[in-house]
């Protein structure tokens, strides 16, 4: 069922995500209890906001598809699919 | 035990030490800063015969890569992140196959292996479609520079040297007293307020060179040349070996002080890409300039097309130590016996720097043994030293 929900938040791994008009889809996720989304390449450690500021590239998640994308930079909006991301994201 | 004091820890000067020390010179590095602070740690680890014509610094190359593959099997490939990974040249248009086809046989009759490779994407399946041809290097190298900088240390440290950061070395007064094998031995003034005597003087303070060598009332023309490289995303192993375009060979030998850009695209071994070269005099102003890493992520994006859905992460940049005549310093200084550059070395000092060292601490030895003053010796393993001795510039930069 669409509804006001729809409008407020985006598809994170399958799971509505709510948030508010100027959000990062980083804060948002924090908001939402998630704090680590993304693990590392070679140890598979657990990664989320580390600088929060877009220089550490730790918060890696898929957007629409695109890999690689900083969740604190991104702004949230109604109806993105976003999904967690490991390895490079990219396939060789 | 004759003393040499190496100012510098970058890869020069740790080259330099580490070359010393086997010779069982008692070595002490001052470096004002931190070990590889400098140029080191803000290349891309080149070790290239590729974009060197025949001559001089091309042997002197050869060398370098010969002292490389030697210091791979002591102090440990993993621990240098030695990769024999090869270099491609691409040429995107016919006429600048034509000139790169034309460069890569005199890099053959000089010994170089380059062989030409018409079809570009069976060795870099995600270059761009639709380039002219290109010519492959399987001798180019790539080591981790600043893990490079600090194995050499760590081995001359073994050996007996001593390193001292933080403190600057401003000149010196007149020669101290002791029994040394020649002369009188230089007693250095440094930041901290003391003094050490030293046989032997290596300037190894990279584009620092010319400051240091104004302490000593012997100047060098050593000028900086600021360079930028970006940073992607790790996207894991896409580009297989070091591409750059034809028109870097043009870049690095012109003399413009303007902004010059040309391709040089390579990944890592931590899965990111590395985007090079720029070429610009403007002193050791640090700014980061947007258009720079636009007009290099443009020109990597139409080499690799992948690279236009790839993050750039960061950038970074510094000062390649440039001369004139774009040749390094190397040898003795008559103006001030004891006194030996190496500096200078441009974009190249991560791989010249072995040979570097080795040259220097040939020079040192034989002036110490022969017991007359310090001068270049003509032909050592093979390299014209000549070519490399400050006195070419004695017209300039004397009188």
């Amino acid at each position: 069922m669409r509804g006001a929900d729809d409008t407020t938040t985006f598809q994170f791994d399958g799971e509505p995500i709510a948030f508010r008009a100027g959000q990062s889809v980083g804060a948002a996720l924090i908001a939402a209890g998630r704090l680590s989304w993304r693990t590392t390449r070679v140890g598979e450690r657990p990664r989320g906001i580390f600088c929060g500021i877009g220089v550490c590239f730790d918060c890696l998640v898929v957007v629409d598809g695109r890999p690689n994308q900083r969740a604190c930079l991104t702004p949230a909006l109604a109806g993105m699919t976003i999904s967690t991301q490991s390895g490079t994201g990219w396939t060789p | 035990m004759s003393r040499v004091v190496v100012v510098g820890a970058g890869i020069v000067g740790a080259a330099c030490a580490y070359y010393a020390a086997r010779a069982e010179w008692d070595v002490v590095v001052i470096e004002r800063d931190q070990v590889a602070s400098g140029t080191t740690s803000r290349g891309e680890g080149n070790l290239l015969v590729s974009d060197k014509g025949a001559g001089p610094e091309l042997d002197l190359m050869r060398l370098s890569r010969r002292l490389w593959l030697e210091l791979a099997d002591e102090l440990g490939r993993d621990e240098l992140e030695l990769d024999e990974k090869g270099g491609l040249v691409v040429a995107s248009m016919p006429d600048s196959l034509a000139a790169l086809t034309e460069f890569a046989e005199g890099q053959r009759s000089a010994g170089v292996v380059a062989q030409p490779v018409e079809d570009l994407r069976s060795l870099e399946p995600q270059l761009a479609p639709g380039l002219a041809g290109g010519v492959f290097y399987p001798e180019d190298l790539q080591v981790q520079p600043v893990l490079a900088t600090q194995a050499l240390l760590a081995a001359a440290i073994a050996r007996g040297a001593e390193l001292r950061c933080g403190t600057e070395v401003l000149g010196f007064t007149s020669g101290g007293g002791g029994d040394r094998p020649i002369g009188r031995p230089l007693r250095l003034r440094l930041g901290d307020g003391s003094t050490i005597d030293a046989d032997a003087v290596v300037n190894a303070a990279g584009p620092w060179g010319s400051l240091l060598g104004d302490a000593f009332a012997a100047p060098v023309p050593v000028l900086p040349r600021r360079g930028f490289v970006l940073v992607t995303a790790p996207v894991g192993p896409r580009v297989r070996h070091k591409v750059y375009a034809a028109d870097y060979v043009a870049n690095v030998s012109s003399g413009d002080a303007g902004l010059q850009t040309s391709c040089v695209v390579e990944g890592t071994r931590g899965g990111t890409i590395l985007i090079g070269a720029s070429r610009e005099r403007v002193g050791f102003d640090d700014t980061l300039d947007p258009l720079v890493v636009r007009r290099l992520a443009a020109q990597a994006c139409a080499l690799f097309p992948f690279l236009r859905e790839v993050p750039l992460m960061r950038t970074y940049r510094g000062f390649r130590p440039y001369c004139p005549d774009h040749l390094p310093v190397i040898g003795p200084d008559r103006r001030v016996p004891g006194l030996v550059h190496a500096v200078g070395h441009e974009g190249a000092g991560i791989g010249l720097a072995p040979a570097t060292g080795h040259l220097v601490t040939a020079m040192i030895s034989g002036a110490l043994r022969s017991r007359r003053d310090p001068r270049s010796p003509d032909v050592l393993d093979g390299v014209d030293a000549r070519a490399f001795a400050p006195e070419r510039f004695a017209s300039a930069v004397t009188s």
